[in-house]
């Protein structure tokens, strides 16, 4: 079985509690089409779950096949290291058709972040690290395409819509034990 | 549903020679001395864009590490191989199982005759031409590296392992 390693830890970007009690985590990429619709229904999931749903994100930008999705991550990771990494997130997949350097400057712009220190992250790939470790990490942990889920740490084999996505989240064994202990 | 029975590890790696290009064959037994990674996949064009091909070109530096080759076979011919490895900038091998259709998949037990394409299955062969690790996928579902990465790290238990930082260096 495919599990999630390293697990989260604090160089995870959390959205939600990172007590609740059900994890989720996604391997994504900025420029695919499925992790946008990912990005829709993980939204809807959130609404759904409140304050029961943790939800991390880990690059996984498919280079080969997307050209600008590894730009787009480490402009995530800069916006990130102004405190608006969830920010960039939102407008990265807002618009993925817009994702070269000068939408992504746009963006920065929008979020009012520190543009010399934004363009300087950029040019100097300070973050490639970070988006390296992340593919390594998906690597090791079994990711078999974009998006891949990890499901309180077990990888998540079925399907990604809503209501698929919602019975593994619910139906979890971790999360069983919660709602019954 | 009827599965196929992989090759298991122990076995000897049946040799082959297929084409990779229009002009260039490549045999197994080229590669003797380092580990080989064979994936066996449906078809090539996979309606998910994220597929299974990517995720292995964009983790080709971790098969390296270990000095492994990465093979990948499906029965598609080697002209739609080529178009497909450029419009994904794959950096590894094709392989097309084509004539006569699917002999290399069916020698691994690696063959769905009933769809008439590979199976999504894995194979690790140490530089011996042995089966060190097989795995078949569950249909439907890709696989990712970790087994792979995980029996390449077996074949070399004498060696200081790899650990890698979660954090790297940066790349100025």
């Amino acid at each position: 079985m495919s599990t999630l390693k390293p697990p989260l830890d604090r160089d995870d970007h959390l959205r939600g509690p990172s007590s609740a009690p059900i994890q989720l985590v996604e391997f994504g990429d900025y420029e695919c089409p499925y992790c946008g619709q990912a990005h829709r229904t993980i939204a809807a999931l959130r609404a759904a779950l409140g304050d029961r749903l943790g939800f991390a994100f880990r690059h996984f930008p498919l280079v080969g096949a997307h050209p600008h999705a590894e730009l787009a991550a480490e402009a995530a990771e800069a916006a990130g290291a102004q405190g608006k990494f969830w920010d960039m997130h939102d407008l990265l997949y807002g618009d993925q058709r817009a994702l070269s350097l000068p939408h992504l400057e746009r963006h920065a712009r929008a979020l009012g972040l520190d543009m010399q220190r934004f363009a300087d992250d950029l040019r100097s790939h300070r973050h490639l690290g970070k988006i390296r470790a992340d593919v390594h990490s998906g690597a090791i942990s079994g990711v078999g395409g974009t998006p891949t889920f990890f499901i309180n740490g077990r990888r998540h084999d079925g399907a990604h819509d809503f209501d698929s996505l919602l019975a593994a989240l619910t139906l979890d064994p971790t999360e069983r034990l919660q709602a019954h202990g | 549903m009827q599965r196929s029975t992989i090759l298991q590890p122990g076995v000897e790696a049946p040799d082959f020679t297929l084409k990779a290009t229009p002009d260039q064959a490549v045999s197994l037994s080229d590669f003797r001395g380092r580990p080989i990674v064979l994936a066996f996949y449906p078809a090539d064009w996979s309606p998910v864009c994220g597929d299974q091909m990517s995720v292995y070109n964009q983790i080709l530096d971790e098969f390296r590490t270990h000095d492994a080759q990465l093979l990948a076979i499906s029965t598609d011919g080697v002209w739609c191989h080529l178009a497909f490895a450029r419009d994904r900038r794959l950096g590894f091998p094709l392989l097309a199982d084509f004539e006569p259709k699917g002999a290399v998949g069916r020698a691994y037990g690696a063959y769905d005759d009933k769809e008439g394409v590979c199976e999504r299955a894995l194979f690790v062969i140490d530089g011996d031409g042995r089966i060190a690790w097989s795995y078949l996928s569950p249909s439907g579902v890709n696989p990712g590296a970790d087994g792979i990465l995980a029996a390449l790290e077996r074949l070399r238990p004498d060696e200081p392992r790899q650990t890698r930082p979660r954090q790297q260096e940066t790349h100025p």
